[in-house]
């Protein structure tokens, strides 16, 4: 691995002035599982690592009824799948955490580092100088695009590796941002930005802004929620494809809803015209069928990745039958 | 336990490297090939003294507490293996994609190729190595033998490490429990029928 020094602040604003300060060519390290990767294989190369682990109040879970829930950017994956009011009352959250990679990796990766991870394509992992590395072509658009998006894409065609930004996405999730020495919290859609916005990055983070905590607005009492993930292989794997439900029931109909999925497009995905068509509605076998039939409707799938939709329409016929029809 | 022969262990590296990275793909495998050596550096050919050993760790492994000098960018493999010379723990991918570097961490199991040195200061650290009690073969090592629980045997340490680690969180522990706990230790030789037996025989036999 190439040589860098390893700055380990002791507070936030002393990470902020460091990271803002754009000579001292820095990068941020949490977990360091996806950091790791990247520097070893000199796709990263800077001179300065800076450790958020020695930042303290970072890693925490707090939940206040009414308010909601919040976890410090630093907290484990682990700790996420574990929490016991996070499977009580967010389950999505806790199963979409206990889907993330292996154990040994889930107790150093962290939620902050989990949703500001870097794309998966193979040609960015390797020697290639793809649009996302500065390059003038995107080699997956005509090539082994097996595992790359069929909606959103353009000029690149990731997909977005984070199983929790799934989850997130699906729980109305705010992120809260820290940057030189003040802060900012914005939705989580917002935070996610696609490749015809900026096809260098995945999200809105600029040089030296740190993702500080994840802010869950409070689901009502009763609401049911849960997270699937297609994966090729018994061990760990990124998603082919997955998707995350929040559902709050009122008698027998739904009375809110909302549906994201993964592994379809560079940023979570989800659709208004899903969203708005749950709600109020009598869930019964056909309705279930009828929203399964429109999902995805513009999907614009590449070579090799026809496959996605049809997995995407089914996911979303199972994860609303658990949640609704088996309850 | 097998040497490290260097054979054995490019070809694994590189495999595993790359499987490590995303989906693998055949295209992928084969223009990689020449970046074999990319995947970690020749850890028999380091140098005795690095100018870059910059930073000070202070660290408890397997009960003992160490201060080192390191390289700040060094990985806990690196460390427990060339400075320690805890040669137990295995570097067979690099990439945090296999469990054969897997050692406990303040009860937790971590992989020690993918997290930096300077990540375990001021924690308690236990290799295979660690494991031994005197002269005494840990119960777990036991039952791996007794169960037959490997082929090459490289992979070993790793899983035994995860399997004491999911002994410390959960003593009684079922067939489902030790899949699942161990589903980021991967045998290339397949023995994971006779990795559980070894398992269940341990809880068994402690019980
Ligand atoms: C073998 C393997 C399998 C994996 N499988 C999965 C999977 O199934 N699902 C999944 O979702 N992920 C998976 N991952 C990806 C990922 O490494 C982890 O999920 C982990 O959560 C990343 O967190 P980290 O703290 O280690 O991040 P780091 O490696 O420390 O950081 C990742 C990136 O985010 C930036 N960053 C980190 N923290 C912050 C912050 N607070 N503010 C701003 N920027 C920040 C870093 O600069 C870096 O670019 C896998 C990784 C590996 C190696
Ligand atoms: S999909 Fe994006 S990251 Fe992959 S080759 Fe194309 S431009 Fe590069
Ligand atoms: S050597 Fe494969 S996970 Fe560390
Ligand atoms: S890799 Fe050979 S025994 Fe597991």
């Amino acid at each position: 691995m190439k040589d860098f020094n390893y700055i380990q602040p002791d507070s936030l604003s002393q990470a902020g002035k460091y990271l803002s300060n754009r000579n001292n060519d820095a990068v941020i390290l949490s977990g360091g599982t996806d950091l790791l990767s990247l520097i070893k294989e000199n796709i990263y190369t800077n001179e300065n690592v800076v450790n958020l682990k020695t930042i303290p109040n970072l890693n925490n879970i707090k939940y206040k009824k009414g308010e909601g829930l919040t976890i410090g950017a630093l907290t484990k994956i682990s700790d996420v799948a574990e929490s016991k009011i996070i499977k009580e009352k967010f389950t999505v959250l806790a199963e979409a955490a206990k889907e993330i990679a292996s154990l040994q990796l889930r107790n150093m990766g962290t939620v902050g580092g989990n949703i500001c991870q870097r794309p998966r394509c193979w040609y960015y992992r390797e020697d290639f100088d793809c649009i996302k590395k500065g390059g003038g072509e995107c080699f997956a658009y005509q090539g082994e695009n097996k595992y790359h998006c069929i909606i959103g894409g353009g000029p690149c065609y990731i997909v977005h590796p984070s199983d929790l930004a799934v989850a997130l996405t699906a729980l109305d999730a705010k992120v809260k941002l820290f940057f030189d020495d003040s802060s900012r919290i914005i939705p989580i859609h917002e935070f996610f930005i696609l490749p015809e916005d900026d096809y260098l990055f995945e999200n809105i983070l600029r040089d030296g802004e740190i993702v500080t905590e994840i802010i869950i607005p409070d689901l009502p009492d009763g609401a049911k929620s849960s997270y699937i993930k297609i994966k090729e292989r018994e061990t760990w794997d990124f998603a082919v494809v997955s998707a995350a439900a929040v559902i709050s029931k009122k008698g027998s109909n739904i009375k809110s809803g909302k549906i994201a999925y993964g592994g379809v497009a560079p940023i979570p995905w989800t659709e208004e015209i899903i969203n708005k068509s749950l709600k109020n509605l009598n869930a019964d076998k056909n309705e279930i069928e009828k929203i399964s039939k429109i999902i995805l409707a513009d999907a614009e799938p590449l070579e090799k990745n026809k496959y996605k939709v049809i997995l995407a329409k089914n996911l979303v016929k199972r994860i609303l039958t658990n949640l609704v029809l088996d309850a | 336990m097998s040497k490290d022969s260097e054979s054995n262990k490019i070809s694994r590296r590189n495999f595993l490297g790359k499987a490590g990275t995303g989906i693998v793909g055949s295209t992928i495998l084969i223009s990689s090939i020449g970046a074999a050596d990319k995947t970690g550096p020749d850890l028999a050919e380091a140098p005795p003294i690095d100018p870059k050993e910059t930073d000070i760790l202070n660290l408890w492994v397997n009960g003992k507490k160490q201060k080192l000098k390191i390289n700040p960018s060094s990985t806990l493999a690196e460390v427990l293996r060339n400075k320690l010379n805890l040669t137990g723990t295995k570097i067979v991918c690099n990439q945090g994609a296999c469990g054969g570097c897997t050692v406990v961490m303040d009860n937790k199991a971590v992989y020690a190729c993918h997290m930096l040195a300077l990540d375990a200061a001021g924690k308690k650290v236990v290799t295979i190595e660690g494991l031994l009690e005197g002269e005494e073969l840990n119960h777990l090592q036991e039952a791996f033998i007794e169960k037959d629980g490997l082929q090459c045997g490289f992979c070993t340490p790793g899983q035994i490490m995860s399997a004491y680690a999911l002994l410390l969180s959960k003593p009684n522990p079922n067939r489902e429990d030790i899949m699942e706990a161990m589903s980021g230790n991967i045998c290339r030789c397949g023995a994971y029928p006779n990795i559980l037996d070894s398992v269940l025989l341990a809880v068994q036999n402690k019980n």
